[in-house]
């Protein structure tokens, strides 16, 4: 396709994407957050089963800056945001891109609950700038944000949607496949839906709930059946946390990845990080939300096929 | 073979001995979770159709196909017709064969066309077409916004968008992958 052409015509979308960007800042800023920048190329990162590396003269593009935000929490940083453009080896489709930005931001004393909470103040803060109101028009669907929004543990998801429990879907290695196919096409249509309490064994960095401690305090959150972001009650514990990269890098190299160096530095804060929320939010698909587009290639400047 | 992330729409690959086109496709991960590809896949020989969901150590055979270059003649009812221009064989296929593909069809165009052992099966156009176009709102002077586009139609009756500088009678290159506008054609 002409490319003049092309790129003219997403500049409408562009604009409302810096707009949300600037507005979203001004939220952090105002509840006393700090910006931070944190180094995008790293010699390690938290080993998880299924997310793919870049790499980069023998260090890594980080696929998140989740181990060096919170070695500044470790450091007593206690409210901290950053917009990090990430790289994902191998992710590429209508709402995947190599090199995409979450919005990262961590809040020391709250758990994730009370992230929830924020995450709702955010969204309609940026509706109120962006649409002059509540409700926001994605794909033919009207989601409205007025408090509260639907929750729903991921156990009682399967028993209302899929054919099998979440138990029977573990057990059988069909989990995400149901997710997929099931699940998520149902979830954020008549508010943002918050989806929580993940199986213990999905929650690289998430604290076990303490009343049922076969899942964890993990959610994310859906609208118009697009995931939109991932956030914990971060795990504290050391030995536990240590006990979990070891699996998932037993994970990776039984997928024939190669494991991952240690994550030392990270290890070695840890016991001094304090009770914490973090959430992991995708600028782009949230752009797509408020430009009404199907596909993130609609809200970035260049996709790599242009380059 | 090919491997899953190898998948695209209008792969042809080969389940069970029978050759599968990709109709539509979809690469699918939910949160942390591992990569999946969603396929929606066409049996070329029965056009019978199914969805699947692929997981990324799935690996294919490609569909055992024969391709030969031949030229399209004419349309007679449901049949388009193509011509080897060698030993002027003759082959015809359904609507529902050539598919997209007859937006894109002009007299003389040449063609792959695939064959599954002696039976016709589909056809590949050029990856870019150049045509006429027919049927153009006026260019409003002072409608210079870059990105303005408007509707169009072509000689072979096929609608797409296109900048609005666009006129009646000029030539435009489409790709027929995609089905959307790519350049305009200076002749």
């Amino acid at each position: 396709m002409d490319e003049r052409w092309l790129l003219a015509r997403r500049k409408d979308n562009l604009q409302t994407r810096a707009t949300m960007i600037q507005a979203i800042r001004q939220f952090f800023i105002s509840r006393d957050y700090l910006e931070v920048e944190t180094p995008i190329r790293v010699p390690t990162q938290a080993p998880e089963a299924h997310i793919d590396p870049l790499t980069s003269e023998g260090w890594f593009l980080h696929t998140s800056p989740e181990l060096c935000m919170k070695r500044l929490l470790a450091a007593g940083y206690s409210r901290i945001f950053q917009f990090a453009r990430c790289f994902r080896a191998g992710e590429r489709g209508n709402l995947h891109i190599n090199e995409f930005t979450l919005l990262e931001w961590y809040h020391t004393g709250i758990d994730y609950k009370e992230m929830m909470e924020e995450c709702e103040d955010l969204l309609i803060h940026l509706a109120e700038l962006l649409c002059y109101g509540k409700i926001i028009h994605y794909q033919g669907k009207d989601i409205a944000l007025e408090r509260p929004w639907e929750r729903i543990s991921v156990r009682d998801a399967f028993e209302r949607y899929s054919p099998l429990t979440m138990e029977e879907a573990l057990e059988q290695e069909r989990f995400d496949e149901i997710m997929v196919s099931h699940i998520e096409p149902r979830l954020g249509f008549d508010t943002p839906t918050f989806l929580y309490d993940y199986p213990a064994s999905l929650a690289a960095l998430a604290r076990l709930k303490k009343e049922d401690p076969t899942v964890a305090e993990r959610f994310e959150i859906y609208m118009g059946g697009l995931e939109l972001a991932n956030a914990f009650s971060e795990l504290t514990d050391v030995d536990e946390q240590r006990a979990r990269f070891d699996r998932e890098q037993e994970h990776r190299k039984k997928m024939g990845k190669l494991p991952y160096p240690e994550p030392d530095k990270f290890l070695a804060a840890l016991p001094h990080m304090p009770e914490a929320s973090g959430i992991a939010l995708g600028v782009d698909r949230l752009a797509m939300i408020f430009t009404d587009s199907s596909t993130i290639d609609d809200v970035v400047t260049f996709t790599p096929e242009m380059l | 073979m090919y491997s899953a992330s190898d998948l695209r729409k209008n792969l042809k690959i080969q389940i069970e001995g029978d050759p599968y086109v990709v109709t539509d496709f979809q690469f699918v991960k939910p949160g942390k979770g591992q990569a999946l590809y969603r396929c929606k896949l066409k049996n070329m020989v029965t056009g019978s159709q199914f969805e699947r969901t692929f997981r990324s150590v799935d690996s294919f055979e490609p569909a055992n196909l024969q391709e030969k270059h031949m030229q399209y003649l004419y349309k007679e009812g449901d049949q388009y017709c193509f011509m080897d221009t060698e030993n002027y064989e003759q082959v015809y296929l359904t609507s529902d064969q050539v598919g997209d593909a007859s937006n894109f069809l002009i007299d003389n165009i040449e063609a792959e066309i695939l064959f599954f052992g002696s039976d016709a099966l589909g056809v590949t156009l050029p990856n870019f077409v150049d045509l006429t176009v027919t049927q153009a709102d006026p260019w409003v002077k002072g409608d210079t916004a870059a990105g303005n586009s408007k509707p169009i139609t072509v000689e072979t009756g096929y609608t797409l968008n296109v900048p609005s500088f666009i006129e009646e009678g000029e030539k435009i290159r489409i790709d027929t992958r995609t089905g959307e506008y790519s350049t305009r054609v200076k002749e």
